[in-house]
């Protein structure tokens, strides 16, 4: 019965590269270990390609989990030892709602309702406030 | 309503491929009974941390899936079983920040508060089954009782 549904698609998730940025764009129900992957790829492209910032577009995301999410949070910490800063952008509302119900708020994780609105924070400078949380800096 | 054989399932969980089919499968099926997004999403998450633990805790099992009706309603019942080493400490399994594995310790304890009904059987080396309902447009049980 499992050829009823389509193929999820196992292995690598395309890092796109746009200037000093990099951009994911997941898409679906994501393995397991394809999720492992793309924590793995991204450290490595964020050392071998010098960027300040990845953006990960979650809005074609159906659900996160505390595996997805843990994995989100994982990114974004070692993005911050390699100098760079992650945002999550476009997080689907049923799953912002799950997620805090589920008790995973993920504090130390950047967001922005979209990859433009992401980018755009990238290229704000920030200022470091409590807990190593960031925040726009005045213009 | 949509018909049973639909809804009714039973899929292994034997790998993280098995998981991705669970997941599909309750968000196909709690489309079918009417569930809405919101409560879809929470089902199939919940429905993911617990195959995840089948997987992981238990060395791999089962999911059954079964539309279930009652007086206010209908829902969808989900049980996760396997035969692995079982839960020797089942109150502190269900707490907030407990695991046994790599995970955030938000499985068992995040799940049952995304789900209306939830019922463990477990004992140590005799397997776990995990028992899970959500109902159709029933408004979520009080913080207070869970």
């Amino acid at each position: 019965m499992n050829e009823a549904y389509p193929r999820p698609e196992a292995g690598h998730v395309p890092v796109l590269r746009l200037g000093d940025i990099l951009l994911v764009t997941l898409q679906g129900d994501l393995h397991d270990s394809t999720a492992q992957q793309l924590q793995q790829d991204l450290s490595e492209t964020i050392v071998s390609a010098g960027v300040t910032g990845v953006v990960i577009d979650i809005s074609g995301v159906e659900i996160v989990d505390s595996f997805l999410g843990r994995v989100l949070a994982e990114i974004a910490a070692q993005a911050s030892l390699l100098a760079a800063r992650t945002v999550v952008a476009g997080m689907r509302p049923a799953v912002a709602i799950t997620l805090v119900e589920l008790g995973l708020t993920l504090p130390g994780l950047l967001t922005a309702l979209d990859t433009q609105a992401a980018m755009a924070l990238l290229e704000q400078p920030v200022v470091l406030s409590h807990a190593g949380r960031t925040r726009r800096e005045r213009a | 309503m949509s018909t049973a054989s639909e809804i009714e399932a039973c899929l292994p969980i034997r790998s993280d491929m098995d998981l991705v089919w669970v997941r599909q499968h309750v968000r196909q099926a709690a489309a079918l009974l009417g569930f809405g997004l919101v409560d879809q999403t929470k089902l199939v998450t919940a429905a993911s941390e617990l195959a995840r633990n089948t997987l992981v805790h238990g060395g791999g099992g089962q999911m059954e899936a079964a539309p279930v009706t009652a007086g206010f309603g209908h829902g969808l019942r989900l049980t996760f079983s396997d035969s692995g080493p079982g839960i020797p400490d089942l109150d502190r399994a269900l707490s907030d920040g407990f695991t046994s594995g790599d995970g955030l310790g938000m499985g068992l304890g995040g799940a049952r508060r995304l789900v209306h009904e939830f019922e463990v059987e477990s004992a140590e080396g005799a397997g776990t089954t995990v028992r899970v309902i959500s109902w159709v447009n029933r408004p979520p049980r009080g913080r207070e009782e869970g």
